[in-house]
């Protein structure tokens, strides 16, 4: 296990939203909760993942998730179990798609 | 939800929001409370937030319902200490909320062997409670429909309800596949021939043993509709038989007259056969409302 944290800057703040959580832990997938955050001018990543060693990957693609969305006042924590990389955008994107702004009802 | 909605397919979350009425369910201990497995974590291996559990309140066609689902693709569905207490809990506050019935969307190989003694404990806690309920006179249905089956402790719960409905898709069973491979050998069970082990476990198998009271497509919809056919049932004066010493004594009387009566057989075929099943080797082929009609055949 490992357990990493990244804090980076942004701007959009959602509407107010329940915590929203999307994907499972299981092989290769991982799950994703959004949940408000105190802080608007920053999203924070707390990421426990059964896969040691990928900490520069992992930073690369929250930062990549980051310089998509901006977000602002969210806590976003994942429980991995060895997703890969384009698995980790897309339950990120699914993520946010699920949230009340962007008037989806994914679940 | 479309017309079809396969309920394998869907995940334990997506299970629970489309068997009640849209927009009531209502979760207990969700995601953010962070309620996790302490046993994982000390073995360096992933939780989940929920442990693999969702419970929570809701309504089926405007009756009050407590259900719960397993989330099969994690661990298995395994039953932890927390995934466990999270069942008994939803049973315990059945007493107190006294809803129409109590529904688990069941899908679990059974004990979380990482949690070994606190995972068995934390089953014969459910059961114990389980029964509680159905003695409460509360209903409790099992709808079994997913991919991982119901095996091991959670094929024993699922004994313990009033009512289990399952798809053509899905199996129960004690002992799963591989158990019984590993202990008594490929020759014995070939956990890997599929058919086999659909045919010993699989939905069709049971209903037509009389284990399963309801069999239904992979659908979303037919297992709402069973659970809501089983609910009106039980709202019927005196349908709903109390768990006595007796009743239990004549399903052990039944239970020695299948081992008297199908007990040599080596396959399923040759039972269904003995049950007097026209063509048996068609069976697997079969649609659920056919499996339904051969049922109804015997009892006219």
């Amino acid at each position: 296990m490992e357990n990493l944290h990244f804090e980076l800057p942004g701007q959009r703040v959602p509407s107010r939203f329940d915590a929203v959580l999307v994907g499972v832990v299981g092989s290769g997938n991982l799950e994703v909760m959004l949940e408000p955050g105190s802080d608007p001018a920053h999203c924070t990543f707390a990421i426990h993942t059964s896969a040691r060693g990928f900490g520069p990957i992992w930073e690369a693609v929250v930062r990549n998730f980051q310089n998509q969305h901006g977000l602002g006042g969210v806590v976003v924590s994942i429980n991995d179990m060895g997703a890969t990389p384009a698995v980790v955008s897309l339950r990120l994107d699914q993520a946010v798609a699920s949230l009340p702004d962007a008037g989806g009802a994914q679940i | 939800m479309n017309a079809h909605t396969s309920f394998a397919e869907l995940s334990a979350r997506q299970r629970v929001q489309a068997m009640v009425d849209v927009g009531t369910f209502k979760e207990f201990l969700g995601p953010s409370q962070r309620v996790v497995s302490p046993h994982l974590a000390a073995l360096g291996v992933p939780y989940a937030f929920d442990d693999g559990a969702v419970i929570g309140s809701g309504t089926l066609n405007a009756n009050a319902v407590l259900i719960a689902a397993q989330e099969g693709e994690f661990m298995g569905g395994g039953v932890g200490e927390v995934h466990g207490a999270k069942l008994t809990g939803l049973f315990r506050r059945a007493l107190r909320d006294r809803p129409a019935a109590v529904l688990v969307l069941a899908e679990s190989g059974g004990v979380r062997l990482h949690e070994a003694n606190a995972g068995l404990i934390a089953v014969s806690e459910v059961m114990r409670a389980l029964l509680d309920v159905r003695a409460a006179g509360i209903p409790v249905l099992m709808l079994i429909g997913g991919a991982n089956g119901c095996f091991g402790g959670m094929g024993l719960i699922a004994g313990c309800a009033d009512f289990v409905v399952m798809s053509d898709a899905a199996r129960m069973s004690m002992s799963g596949p591989e158990v019984i491979e590993s202990s008594h050998g490929v020759e014995e069970f070939d956990a890997r021939d599929r058919a086999l082990v659909w045919r010993t476990t699989g939905g069709k198998h049971r209903y037509l043993m009389g284990d399963c009271d309801r069999l239904v497509e992979d659908d979303v919809a037919a297992f709402r509709s069973a659970a809501l056919d089983l609910l009106g049932q039980c709202k019927q004066p005196g349908a709903k038989q109390p768990m006595t010493l007796e009743s239990l004594r004549q399903a052990h009387a039944r239970l020695q007259e299948r081992i008297e009566n199908v007990g040599d057989c080596k396959d399923a075929t040759d039972i269904w056969q003995r049950l007097g099943v026209a063509h048996p080797e068609r069976v697997g082929d079969m649609e659920a409302a056919e499996i339904q009609a051969l049922v109804a055949r015997e009892q006219a």
